[in-house]
């Protein structure tokens, strides 16, 4: 079920960020005016230093946290259904088998794992984790419980997929290649993700949109289009559009951290 | 474990795992044979003592003397066992269920702990023994009146330790299941807890050994009313009347439960813990 995504300019709004902001206990911003559209199949990475607001901005969209002004708008309105989290610790229930972690979003929904066996065992081959479906996340390495909170995101097709930083705690050869995992992953089920990352070369690698943000206050001071084509294999890695498009991010970055020191 | 790279099925064991293959098996051996050991000469010792320094009965009574009461007296102190045994048992049963009940309200509700918290640690500072008597006045049966008391031993370190470990779910998962739309039954279901667990069960571990001191303290207070009540009582009773051998069968059936009780707390908490949490893990 491979999708065909249409170029950036014509996709349709899956949601947007209208004048959000965030202030905690009345004095500190953490988050001022951001506005974003993202659209239906869109790969947008939220790319700043630590303290402008990315993973706030996170929070909000997810409803775990309400906005002091603005608002966000779903097409179509949103129902809890809608949405898959990836977090920076892979974030399993220690006490349940890799099978019984995909499940859990259909669980909270009522629904029996005979139900849903199919989906979860697609969604652990998609991540290619099928023969450790018995297994306890203690017998998986850091990289492979990285792929079973990823195929706990999607197993349910959500039509948003929220990552914070999912592969920050990971070495360098796991995390690129969780990177292609990833993409390829996107592929095969068309999702919309947003990314949160402080990595100017995986935001560059992965997204087709990357909105870069300073810190205090929290706020978006550039959003770049990064139009190379998919599937993006390691040869883009090195290839003189990658290196483009990482010092444009790279220069657009320097400035948020110039402006906030 | 590994093959040589010649091809040949022969496991490659150098003379440092032979050594410690060795080592793990001498201390394995060591493990039963050591406090055997000990309790033998210890047992020895005592009787040496006993015969030699002429000793009188009713001061320190001999080894022989001892398991010589345990078979005559068994009739007598069987039915005491069973009783204690039962006080015991019964008094944890109250304490997990209310110790887990009363942990579930507090977390459940800001307002019920900020209430009762308190209450339960006065409940659990005061000593049971100045309790025990007005327990003994106010409940007319002996058996319920000790059950309480014990009950009253028992319950906090449940409490206290499930209270903990409903509160120490990780925040993200947390946040997960906010974001699922998880309902206040399925969060603490799947979540709080599995959570809890391993903290209710370092209580469960500790209760079980309180609950026994407690049904002992209840026995002591309570059965001096002539109520005849377990083994406690039995050993009480025995002192006033010289009988040292039967207080010192009394004393080591005790022992003996508090061993067991401990013994299968712990196998409840390693079958329950020993495939996904950390306590229970052999580490290589």
């Amino acid at each position: 079920m491979s999708l065909s995504r249409p170029p950036l300019g014509e996709r349709s709004t899956l949601l947007q960020m209208n004048h959000v902001e965030k202030t905690f206990r009345g004095n500190i911003v953490a988050l001022k005016d951001m506005n974003l559209t993202v659209n239906e199949g869109d790969f947008i990475s939220l790319l700043g230093p630590s303290g402008c607001g990315k993973s706030t901005a996170l929070r909000i969209i997810s409803g775990l946290m309400q906005p002091t002004a603005g608002q966000i708008r779903w097409t179509g309105g949103q129902s809890k259904d809608d949405l898959g989290v990836v977090f920076q610790e892979p974030t399993l229930m220690p006490w349940a088998r890799v099978v019984d972690n995909v499940w859990l979003p259909f669980r909270l929904r009522g629904i029996s794992y005979n139900e849903v066996k199919d989906e979860v065992l697609q969604a652990l081959k998609l991540v290619g984790l099928e023969k450790f479906q018995r297994a306890f996340p203690r017998e998986l390495s850091g990289g492979m419980k990285m792929r079973v909170a990823i195929a706990r995101a999607m197993v349910t097709k959500p039509r948003l997929i929220l990552m914070d930083e999912p592969f920050a705690a990971l070495d360098e050869i796991t995390r690129h290649k969780l990177n292609q995992d990833l993409l390829a992953l996107r592929e095969a089920i068309g999702c919309t993700v947003i990314f949160v990352t402080h990595s100017v070369f995986e935001s560059v690698f992965l997204s087709d949109r990357i909105v870069v943000m300073a810190a205090r206050p929290g706020r978006v001071i550039r959003q770049l289009e990064v139009d190379a084509a998919y599937p993006r294999t390691e040869e883009f890695r090195t290839s003189a559009e990658y290196a483009a498009h990482c010092r444009e991010a790279s220069d657009a970055l320097h400035q948020a951290i110039g402006e906030a020191a | 474990m590994s093959i040589t790279d010649t091809g040949t099925e022969t496991p490659l064991v150098d003379q440092e795992e032979l050594d410690r293959a060795r080592r793990e098996k001498i201390m394995r051996m060591a493990r039963w044979l050591l406090p055997s050991l000990v309790l033998i000469l210890s047992v020895l010792a005592w009787h040496l003592y006993v015969t030699i320094a002429e000793v009188p009965h009713y001061i320190l009574p001999g080894p022989g003397l001892v398991a010589q009461k345990m078979v005559e007296d068994w009739p007598l102190l069987w039915p005491a066992m069973v009783i204690t045994g039962r006080l015991t048992l019964l008094a944890l049963l109250m304490a997990v269920a209310g110790g887990v009940v009363l942990a579930v309200a507090f977390t459940q509700s800001k307002w019920a702990e900020m209430s009762f918290f308190p209450y339960a640690v006065i409940l659990q500072v005061t000593p049971v023994v100045a309790i025990a008597p007005l327990l003994q006045i106010y409940i007319d049966n002996a058996f319920m009146a000790a059950l309480l008391c014990a009950w009253i031993v028992a319950f906090f370190p449940i409490l206290s330790n499930t209270t903990i470990g409903l509160k120490s779910a990780d925040h993200n998962l947390e946040d997960l299941f906010s974001i699922y739309g998880a309902t206040r039954w399925q969060k603490l279901r799947y979540l709080y807890a599995p959570t809890a667990l391993p903290f209710f069960l370092g209580g469960l571990k500790i209760a079980g050994g309180l609950a026994l001191i407690g049904a002992v303290v209840a026995e002591f207070v309570i059965g001096r009313a002539g109520t005849g009540l377990g083994l406690a009582s039995t050993l009480l009773e025995a002192s006033y009347r010289f009988n040292f051998g039967r207080l010192y069968a009394a004393l080591i059936l005790i022992s003996v439960m508090g061993v067991v009780i401990f013994a299968l707390m712990s196998t409840i908490s390693y079958l329950a813990l020993f495939r996904w949490h950390e306590s229970a893990l052999k580490r290589e």
